[in-house]
């Protein structure tokens, strides 16, 4: 494999990665705001505090890092995305700050405020909507390059259907994913009030999930006809991840075995999100930015690539210890 | 009307002036609690203990800021500078992206850390949990800090018509400014938070706390201060011959020193005439800049004069310098000045004016950190890349930098309003009489 191939490989997992825990993380943080205003916050805010406590500073890593792997690794992306996602960029680095300060303030300080929860409510549903803009623009069509000039077309991007069915399934899919681990955690924590509303949760957000799926899927190809016809030729992937769907629905519809529904559904988006990857390739920004034209020195390449692989070692099993000690402690997530 | 290149500027010394306050705490703190907390094991002592949780707590509350506030310089390097990130990205992404590993890693212990206080038996591993969180801040520290090295001494890759090749990583990270830059800033780091946490245990005392408990934190920290603050001393030297040799420039415009010339004199303080050039008022140490730079009161240091005129960094770093310099100093006394009394007249160990000392020197230390920096950054000026790129030639071509340079203004304005908020209200409304009590522990 080439070194440019094996970069994007290793970002897009990571972007998979900070997919899955970040919709969980978002997704929690609405439920326990909507749990507060709706008088059911006791019954979910347990479960929900017990498990994101610890990791809640291991989720923002996972985006640092696809980010300045990007730059490390296409340093072309820097200059393209750099000047046309000034003003997007920063407001979702504000939302960012807002939600990942206002998390710390809430949860330690001393006065559970009505506000800090909200921000940090809101923030979870904003976020993923502003971030899963930056991939529609990697689509092509936003972005123009005149001269030495690069702009961001944002009346155009406010246009687009194809565009708001993104933000649509970012929506619904960080409900469906957080709900549908939630459900887990809370069977594992034997808290059966919490399982029972959070699993109805999971079954509501599931119906909006598929269904803006195959929005984005038709909407694409109005918009990129190219990426389209490659996704057709990789159909097997995107029809895996609709059984994985329908199994894991049909799993926490009959109350069992819930550790493996989130597996399905994690299968689900795996497989979905690197259907979408493989089909987007070459290009990194269609059409000016390709996997080949901005790529780092080949010296650079793999010094980052053994870097990583140094890192992997030493991360693995750091993760695999936190995992241990509080998702896999039964002691722990029964909150003893 | 600023244009975009100096709200670019702006917004980028706004995050980092903003980041590094947390950043330093980040990097410092877990020192101490790691100390901390040993002396507590190995004293079998719980007011130690206490302490070291006590300060792990509030600790997690900068910790947010720290990372949100690095989320966003991290961004705010690509998309406000695209150009530089462009050229520049291809030689620094190693330690970029190694600094993403260990700060991987510190969160991961730090989570650990704060949820399993008394879950072991050994309470010998919840204290090994602390390690891997100091390695963590420290070797993100190191790594980011080779970065701002590399952009002061550039080395290991050729420019040929602004396309980078034969790039060598190691090389260019461990360049020459490389070993001074990173020992100056974790021993200052930890020298700060040691200082802020003295601080604030002279600030209790001296609000009428007393016992056992803020007189063992007390002497502690101000023990540690006074280690780091030597440290830091003698670290900064090297950075001043480091300077002389690599950057004279940097420090010709610190020194206002113009005339190359053998015993150079160092000048504190003073007013600089901006067409003559002459120095009004300041104390003049005859030969001092010659033995600062090169051991040797008779060595020549070079003058700004060999330098064309328009790569001349701003002048006023001089007194960023001073000013840094100066409270390093002052911290030095203070934590000297306290062993000593606490030695030879240890009833006077607490005495007020000496406690305002120890309060005023907290704050201090912290806008050392910041004068240190904007003298290093300014000081480098017109270079973005010394000797390659230029500031200017690095920053973007988007607009609204403007707007966004009042949006990342409020936002930091509210985050460090709301913390100072929830910090100073978590410990008032839990004082540690109050958790010694619910604990058991002995007070007095």
């Amino acid at each position: 494999m080439s070194i440019e191939l094996v970069g994007i490989t290793v970002l897009w997992i990571f972007l998979y990665g900070y997919l899955i825990v970040a919709s969980i993380d978002f997704g929690a943080g609405f439920f326990s705001y909507y749990g507060r205003i709706t008088g059911k916050g006791e019954i979910i805010n347990a479960v929900i505090n017990r498990y994101l406590s610890p990791v809640w500073e291991v989720t923002n890593v996972f985006l640092i890092f696809f980010i300045v792997g990007m730059v490390g690794f296409f340093p072309d992306t820097a200059y393209y995305y750099g000047t046309a996602l000034l003003v997007p960029g920063s407001i979702a680095l504000i939302l960012l700050a807002i939600r990942g300060s206002f998390y710390a303030f809430h949860q330690y300080g001393q006065k559970k405020s009505h506000v800090s929860h909200f921000l940090y409510g809101a923030t979870g549903l904003l976020i993923p909507a502003s971030l899963a803009t930056i991939l529609t623009i990697s689509e092509g069509g936003f972005i123009v390059k005149q001269g030495d000039q690069v702009h961001l077309l944002m009346d155009r991007l406010f246009a687009s259907p194809y565009s708001w069915s993104v933000v649509f399934l970012a929506l619904v899919s960080v409900l469906f994913i957080s709900a549908s681990f939630l459900t887990y955690y809370a069977h594992k924590a034997e808290d059966r009030e919490a399982e029972e509303l959070l699993r109805i949760w999971a079954l509501f957000w599931s119906f909006p999930t598929i269904f803006a799926s195959f929005l984005v899927f038709v909407s694409l190809r109005n918009h990129n006809l190219d990426h389209f016809n490659a996704m057709l030729d990789h159909s097997w992937l995107f029809t895996l991840s609709l059984a994985c769907f329908l199994l894991a629905v049909g799993l926490i519809l009959r109350r069992k075995s819930y550790g493996l529904a989130f597996v399905l559904v994690m299968l689900q988006f795996a497989s979905a999100f690197f259907g979408y990857g493989k089909s987007h390739l070459p290009y990194l920004l269609y059409p000016y930015v390709t996997i080949h034209s901005g790529v780092t020195n080949p010296v650079m390449g793999k010094a980052l690539i053994w870097s990583f692989i140094g890192g992997l070692c030493l991360l693995v099993p750091s993760l695999y210890l936190l995992l241990r000690l509080f998702l896999f402690d039964a002691k722990y997530v029964k909150g003893k | 009307m600023l244009d975009t290149f100096m709200q670019s500027r702006m917004l980028t010394g706004l995050t980092l002036g903003f980041h590094i306050i947390f950043a330093t705490i980040g990097v410092g703190v877990p020192v101490m609690i790691l100390i901390a907390e040993w002396m507590g094991l190995r004293r079998n002592d719980p007011h130690y203990t206490l302490l070291a949780r006590r300060w792990a707590r509030g600790f997690t509350v900068t910790v947010a800021v720290g990372v949100v506030t690095g989320t966003c310089i991290g961004l705010q390097l690509s998309l406000l500078w695209p150009s530089f990130m462009q050229v520049a990205g291809q030689v620094i992404s190693l330690p970029l992206f190694l600094e993403t590993f260990a700060f991987f890693f510190e969160a991961i212990f730090l989570g650990i850390y704060l949820y399993t206080w008394d879950r072991f038996q050994n309470r010998l591993y919840h204290w090994l949990l602390l390690i891997p969180v100091v390695i963590g801040s420290s070797a993100s520290a190191f790594f980011i800090t080779t970065v701002n090295a590399f952009m002061n001494t550039p080395q290991g890759f050729t420019l040929e018509n602004g396309v980078i090749t034969s790039i060598e990583p190691l090389q260019a990270m461990f360049n020459p400014a490389t070993p001074t830059k990173v020992a100056h800033v974790l021993s200052s780091a930890y020298l700060t938070s040691a200082f802020i946490l003295a601080a604030i245990t002279a600030w209790s005392i001296l609000r009428g706390k007393r016992g056992d408990y803020y007189r063992k934190a007390l002497r502690l920290t101000v023990a540690w201060s006074f280690v780091f603050a030597v440290a830091t001393a003698v670290i900064g030297d090297l950075s001043g011959k480091f300077l002389a040799e690599y950057q004279p420039e940097k420090l010709a415009a610190a020194e206002w020193h113009f005339v190359t010339e053998r015993n150079a004199d160092l000048i504190i303080g003073g007013v600089l005439d901006p067409v003559t050039h002459e120095v009004k008022g300041g104390l003049v140490i005859p030969g001092a800049l010659s033995f600062l730079a090169h051991s040797d009161f008779n060595a020549e240091v070079k003058g700004l004069n060999e330098f064309p005129q328009d790569l001349w960094p701003p002048l006023y770093v001089h007194y960023f310098f001073d000013l840094m310099v100066g409270i390093g100093v002052y911290l030095t006394i203070v934590s000297l000045l306290f062993l000593v009394i606490r030695r030879w007249r240890p009833q006077h160990e607490w005495n007020p004016w000496l406690l305002r000392l120890i309060v005023l020197g907290g704050l201090l230390a912290m806008l050392a950190i910041e004068f240190g920096w904007v003298f290093t950054e300014i000081g480098r000026q017109p270079w973005i890349l010394r000797g390659y790129m230029r500031t200017a030639h690095g920053v973007t071509t988007a607009s609204n930098v403007d707007k966004m340079l009042l949006l990342f203004s409020l936002l930091y304005l509210v985050l460090g309003i709301v913390c100072s908020y929830v910090l100073v209200r978590m410990f008032r409304k839990n004082p540690p009489e109050l958790e010694m009590q619910q604990r058991g522990i002995p007070h007095r």
